[in-house]
């Protein structure tokens, strides 16, 4: 465990690399970005969070049974998504003319609008999901185990 | 200034995999051939990306995007994925090492070869 | 007799990589484009994104993405399953 001064600061910063990782998550059909790259963000937010606090202490916050239990929803959510549309083909986009998210933009340049692209957001939240808990699980596994302690279950 | 010279991210490329392959051949400790590894992924990403690049061309993204051209979308798609296969592998070599060095208690790839009890 | 072994293959693979790499397409002008063009033409009515690269992650190209979760979840589970503690198979169990 480090400093006073660390740990005050380590706490004040992981709101704003959240806030961030959530903003490139969400707007991953407009901007570049996505799933994957929103995930590692957030990663390395709570890698900061672990060199500021020891293990021990991150032990008590991350669960390993909420972790799994994340991670194995994200995948849930994104093989259902896939197969809403088997009437027709394996990944068809089911929500592209229903008020939820569909709308199609205009032809060409200019802004883009949040509410389209169909069933391109939901998998980019399922993927960010997965990719969040499974690289936090391991990352803490590694730390745990090279400082002699047990892993829960 | 958009003219590049006699192929260089090519050239990069086929140096980054050559030298990870000197690494791979010639080497014994067994973090040095994980590093070799990584490089290897390395230039095959590189690669991959420069492999759909259009002279003068914009981004594939149609949010105010000036006019003219756009790059090949399908190789970054592609090398998306291979990163991220990349760092999964990469992370189970590592945790199998840190259970190599418990067991035998060297690094030595020649000595924790012979598989006793 | 490793080393010469090892040598001779070297170069023989860095001759190989050098001399494919000049015989493509020169830089900057790919010469077999009709699928990307048909895709930067059409992704904005048939998806209803402006992300291009996202449209074919997602929707021309969703089943390489399955795999690639499917690879992702395979990593996890082998690292958390080789990184049990020690004492509990020194007690026998």
């Amino acid at each position: 465990m480090l400093s006073k001064i660390v740990r005050t600061v380590a706490n004040q910063l992981i709101v704003f690399i959240l806030v961030f990782g959530l903003y490139i998550i969400a707007h991953g059909h407009l901007t570049p970005g996505g799933g994957f790259q929103g995930g590692a963000i957030i990663v390395s937010g709570v890698v900061m969070l672990l060199v500021a606090f020891s293990s021990h202490e991150m032990k008590k916050g991350l669960r390993e049974r909420v972790l799994s239990i994340v991670e194995s929803s994200g995948a849930l959510i994104f093989i259902i998504l896939a197969f809403a549309g088997i009437g027709t083909v394996f990944f068809y986009n089911i929500l592209l003319g229903t008020p939820l998210f569909g709308g199609i933009p205009a032809t060409g340049s200019g802004p883009g609008i949040l509410w389209t692209a169909g069933v391109i957001p939901l998998m980019n939240f399922a993927v960010g999901l997965k990719v969040i808990a499974g690289l936090s699980a391991v990352v803490l596994a590694l730390a745990l185990f090279s400082s002699g302690e047990e892993v829960e279950e | 200034m958009d003219y590049i010279p006699l192929d260089f991210p090519f050239l990069a490329a086929a140096l980054l995999v050559g030298i990870s392959f000197y690494i791979i051949i010639f080497k014994k400790n067994l973090t040095k051939l994980i590093m070799g590894v990584a490089m290897l992924a390395s230039g095959v990403n590189l690669f991959l990306v420069s492999l759909g690049y259009r002279a003068g061309a914009n981004a594939p993204i149609y949010t105010d995007v000036p006019g003219g051209p756009m790059v090949m979308s399908v190789p970054q798609a592609l090398t998306l994925t291979s990163i991220v296969i990349n760092v999964a592998v990469l992370a189970l070599m590592l945790t199998m090492v840190i259970r190599i060095y418990r067991h035998t208690g060297t690094l030595d790839s020649e000595k924790s070869r012979k598989m006793k009890g | 007799m490793r080393q010469i072994a090892g040598l001779i293959s070297l170069l023989v693979l860095v001759v190989f990589l050098v001399s494919a790499v000049l015989l493509i397409h020169p830089f900057g002008h790919p010469d077999a484009s009709a699928m990307d063009d048909y895709i930067i033409e059409n992704a904005q009515e048939e998806t209803g994104s402006n992300n291009v690269v996202a449209a074919v992650l997602f929707d021309y190209r969703g089943l390489d993405t399955l795999g690639e979760a499917t690879i992702l979840f395979t990593a996890v589970t082998g690292v958390l399953l080789l990184l049990r503690s020690l004492k509990r198979t020194e007690e026998g169990s």
